[in-house]
């Protein structure tokens, strides 16, 4: 076994325990994304010198005796993360070698931790997009089948872990943007409760959604990477100020008997690959074997959810991008006057996707059209935020497929937005309620001549994610399912 | 003065900085002077993924001018975003309040130079940040540079109801609510410095006719004065417009104080649809009944609670009252003026006519006035004594106010206490009469007006030292 199969929790343990050293197994990483990168393309960024620089700061730090919870392990960190002195560019041609003088909250809690910032990954430019494909920088390739997508927007930090370039990596979710490319990755991926996280340093897609969350290739560390990033932050007036769990610990104290599991109707319903439900059926079967209890449950608005989401999201993504006007930083175009040198900047510098989002959201915060778009939109969220709050007075965490079917083909869906979008179906109503949820692996199945993984969603009340851990623990014990060989 | 046919129709939007050492969402400094750019840190300069936290003390600042204003305070307001491209608007938007402003529904009372009062509503009052600043075809290049230290410094913007009808009256409502800021401590109600600003909204109707003509909002007034001035302008080129047939668009323009007159900045068609819509990054505001307590134990006394109290216990003047509490400086001065024991009329009349009148020619305010409260109450003292005479006084102060000295001190050099000795007036008197035989008997034919000429020639024997009702008492006597 090589040292860059370890995962989290393992290869913590093993430096501790002086059996490696983070140095060795930074090398080790380095050397996997060197070879793989070429064909995944799920790193845009690495500095292998930063990287064995703070693998040798960890080294020291076991030797003095010093440890700290995830000492010495190099994490792969989604590239709208902003990482001092080390390029940030959201992917985005506009931050074209942006090296922002700051670090985000996220990413000073992890090298608090112990972390190693091994590489920023590749997403979906701004985070928008569900296949990675609105990179500038390309399209991640799934590791499973080299010609699909490893879902977006979190795709390099999802290729990464299931391609063991780095044992776990940050996401950030806005409608699925961690659950969705867990899903066709085959790995664990949590957003957690909007708040949990820290937004400060993270760039901003749509502020009321985005939240920072992790992948691992197991639940035990994606709970301890999440508790690793998490925790109150006052430099964000939305952060939740509630102590850090740890979420790691006791995950295998729980007991099935009487869970009281959801499924809501709406979501077992047209589109759902036939196949992809056998498979969350027979995981929902394993949890009844062990005594928990089915609810059919209704969450009556699900259908408004994608459209409410195409409201608010852009229209929070068309105020938020109004920064990157070739003034300060990043891309800048010269014109022939000041509205010239905006457009030029601003033309050249987002692509397809976040120009149409751009537009779509300019264009519903419009005088004369507010009311009926985003207005409307809001109060469609506040009633599916009602949908939930109604279903887990029933039950106490919710099922569901995480998406309709497994990974599709690269350029399969990027001629058609909507269908783009309708693949976020079961994912932005929990991000809509700012609900956590998350995606554990819950089979692989046959799709269009290749054999993929199919990731099971489970959604818990707000603030639940030690609950919500714990079952998701309890499903990969009874499901054993077979990772990605290296 | 205006058509006499016509009348103005006058709404006032103050943008007043709020005293915060840091921004309204960042902790970089507010304060006045530095170099550029040396005030703005990663949040005022919009970079990725920075994040507005809301400045507690604003938010203070702004209850009690809410209470001040005798406003409602919302107990939940919103932050929105105010969305337009400019290079000096680092994020792309501001951060504004739309829909919910903090507080509403407030009214100022102004007083008018005939004694009278009104009542002019203030529709409401939001907090905002400031833009950073743009200099055009600055140095040699002849660019346009921007300075970010504005960018992200509190403002609280103050929107009148359309009830001022004067230039007038719309001075004197500044001038009101520049005093209540400062009694507050919220504002240094600096015009010149930018620290509050003014756009003033004006349009014009017949007298009689009820609904009101199309607007102009002209922008970037730096003073009173400015303001009163350009309403003018605006009122009667409007006036003249309308009475040669033309009609009024909808615009903004800007006031140029070096030529006296406005000019067009943008038209209607031209206007910014602003996009609001609240900030996701910043939750809604909730005040509890605590905090709008608490800012309430807080409050200073206020220039009308302050004028009232004058006119109660000093038996001012209501525009005596209102002169003396247009500040706060001014008051303390006057008060300390009165102190334990001076006459508080005497003391008005001597604030507000000779020391206002000289700090004024000097261009000083009060604060660096060179006879402190104390000497000046020293010389009201030695008047109302009879030490000296009310005219030696005003010699005495002019010394006072050039050389800073005491009053007695200045009175003891000179030798000039004042003649109340009836024996020793008795005397001039006497060699007055002597030395004018033709006028006695012209004053003792019927030629009363003559006793001018004797106080006159008695006051200038004496240096004016003489106690003008002792001269005039015996004067009559011997005559």
């Amino acid at each position: 076994m090589e040292l860059y199969e370890l995962g989290l929790k393992e290869a913590a343990t093993k430096i501790k325990n002086k059996e490696i050293s983070s140095t060795e197994l930074t090398k080790s990483l380095l050397d996997r994304i060197e070879a793989r990168n070429g064909e995944i393309n799920a790193y845009v960024t690495v500095d292998r010198d930063i990287a064995l620089e703070m693998a040798q700061s960890s080294d020291t730090r076991i030797k003095e005796g010093n440890p700290r919870l995830i000492e010495g392990v190099p994490l792969g960190i989604k590239d709208l993360f902003c990482t001092k002195g080390v390029r940030t560019t959201a992917c985005s041609h506009i931050l074209d070698n942006f090296i922002p003088p700051y670090e985000s909250t996220v990413t000073t809690n992890l090298w608090n931790a112990g972390g190693v910032l091994l590489g920023k990954t590749n997403m979906d430019e701004f985070a928008m997009g569900s296949s990675n494909e609105s990179s500038y920088f390309g399209a991640v390739k799934n590791p499973w089948d080299l010609s699909r997508t490893p879902g977006g927007s979190s795709g390099g930090s999802a290729a990464a872990v299931a391609d063991y370039q780095c044992a776990a990596s940050t996401g950030s979710d806005t409608g699925g943007s961690i659950r969705q490319p867990a899903s066709f990755t085959g790995t664990v991926g949590i957003k957690p409760t909007y708040g949990r996280c820290s937004r400060f340093g993270m760039v901003a897609f749509a502020s009321s959604l985005d939240q920072a969350g992790a992948f691992a290739r197991n639940v035990e560390d994606a709970a301890l990477m999440l508790r690793s990033m998490s925790g109150y932050d006052e430099k964000d007036s939305t952060s939740a100020d509630r102590p850090i769990e740890n979420y790691d610990e006791k995950l295998d104290q729980f007991d099935i008997k009487g869970l009281k599991i959801g499924l809501p109707k709406e979501y077992f319903v047209d589109g759902l690959d036939p196949k992809v439900k056998e498979i969350i059926d027979q995981s929902i079967k394993n949890f009844t074997d062990q005594g928990a209890e089915v609810v059919e449950i209704s969450l009556p608005h699900t259908k408004y959810a994608v459209p409410a989401y195409y409201i608010v999201a852009p229209a929070e993504a068309a105020a938020n991008l109004a920064r990157y006007d070739g003034m300060r930083y990043g891309l800048r175009v010269e014109g022939d006057n000041l509205m010239d040198t905006y457009m030029k900047t601003r033309t050249e510098g987002f692509g397809m996707e976040v120009k149409r989002r751009i537009m779509i959201g300019n264009y519903t915060l419009s005088s004369g059209y507010y009311d009926a778009y985003y207005t409307k939109a809001q109060r469609v969220r506040a009633l599916i935020t009602k949908d939930f709050v109604d279903a887990f007075e029933q039950v106490d965490v919710i099922f569901t497929p995480t998406t309709p079917t497994p990974a599709f083909k690269i350029g399969g869906k990027v001629e058609d937005p909507v269908q783009m979008y309708l693949n976020d179906i079961f994912t932005v109503a929990t991000s809509l309620a700012g609900l956590p949820g998350l995606s554990v692996p819950a089979g692989k199945m046959g799709f269009e001549g290749a054999n993929l993984p199919v990731g099971l969603q489970m959604i818990g009340p707000a603030f639940s994610e030690r609950q919500l851990l714990r079952t998701a623990y309890a499903h990969e014990q009874m499901t054993k399912f077979e990772p990605l060989k290296a | 003065m205006i058509h006499p046919d016509y009348e103005m129709v006058i709404g006032l939007e103050v943008h007043a900085q709020v005293t915060t050492e840091s921004k309204l969402f960042s902790g970089s400094s507010t304060s006045f002077g530095a170099d550029p750019n040396t005030q703005a840190n990663n949040i005022d300069l919009g970079m990725p993924g920075m994040l507005p936290v809301l400045n507690k003390e604003a938010v203070d600042a702004g209850i009690k001018l809410g209470l001040a204003l005798g406003c409602r305070i919302n107990r939940k307001s919103v932050f929105d975003r105010k969305n337009y491209f400019y290079p000096d608007l680092p994020k792309g938007y501001q951060i504004s309040q739309f829909t919910l402003p903090i507080v509403e529904h407030g009214n100022i009372t102004i007083d008018l130079s005939d004694g009278s009062t009104k009542n002019i509503g203030v529709t409401r009052m939001h907090l905002e940040e400031d833009a950073g600043k743009s200099v055009h075809d600055f140095g040699a290049d002849h660019h346009s540079h921007v300075d970010l230290n504005r960018a992200g410094i509190p403002l609280m913007e103050i929107v009148s109801e359309p009830d001022l009808r004067t230039p007038e009256e719309a001075g004197e409502y500044l001038k009101k609510l520049r005093s209540i800021l400062r009694f507050l401590e919220v504002c240094d109600g600096n015009m010149e410095q930018g620290s509050m600003r003014c756009d003033a909204n004006v349009s014009v109707r017949k007298k009689g006719i009820a609904a009101f003509g199309t607007r102009r909002e002209i922008k970037n007034l730096n003073s009173i004065r400015n303001v009163m001035r350009a309403i003018e302008y605006e009122a009667n080129h409007q006036i003249d417009v309308l009475e040669n047939g033309g009609t009024i668009d909808q615009e903004t323009i800007l006031w140029d104080a070096n030529k006296n007159e406005t000019r067009t900045m943008r038209s209607k068609e031209d206007a910014h649809d602003y996009r609001y819509f609240p900030d996701p990054d910043l939750l809604p505001l909730y005040l509890t009944e605590e905090r709008i307590e608490a800012c309430s134990k807080s409050m200073p006394e206020l220039p009308d609670e302050m004028k009232e109290r004058f006119i109660k216990d000093y038996n001012l003047s209501p525009y005596d009252a209102s002169v003396l509490t247009l500040s706060k400086a001014n008051a303390s001065y006057y008060e300390a003026v009165v102190g334990q024991k001076n006459d508080p009329k005497l003391c008005a009349n001597w604030v507000t006519g000779e020391l206002f009148g000289a700090l004024n020619k000097q261009g000083l305010d009060i604060d660096s006035s060179p006879i402190s409260p104390e000497q000046l109450g020293e010389l009201v003292e030695m008047i109302s004594n009879n030490t000296i005479s009310g005219k030696i006084a005003k010699t005495v102060f002019e010394e006072m106010f050039e050389t800073s000295k005491n009053p007695k001190d200045i009175v003891e050099e000179k030798g000039l206490v004042q003649i109340t000795d009836r024996g020793a007036i008795e005397a001039v008197v006497d060699k007055i009469i002597e030395a004018n035989g033709d006028n006695v008997e012209k004053y003792r034919a019927g030629n009363e007006r003559l006793l001018g000429f004797f106080v006159g020639q008695v006051m200038k024997e004496t240096g004016g030292k003489a106690n003008p009702a002792i001269v005039n008492e015996i004067l009559r006597e011997k005559l």
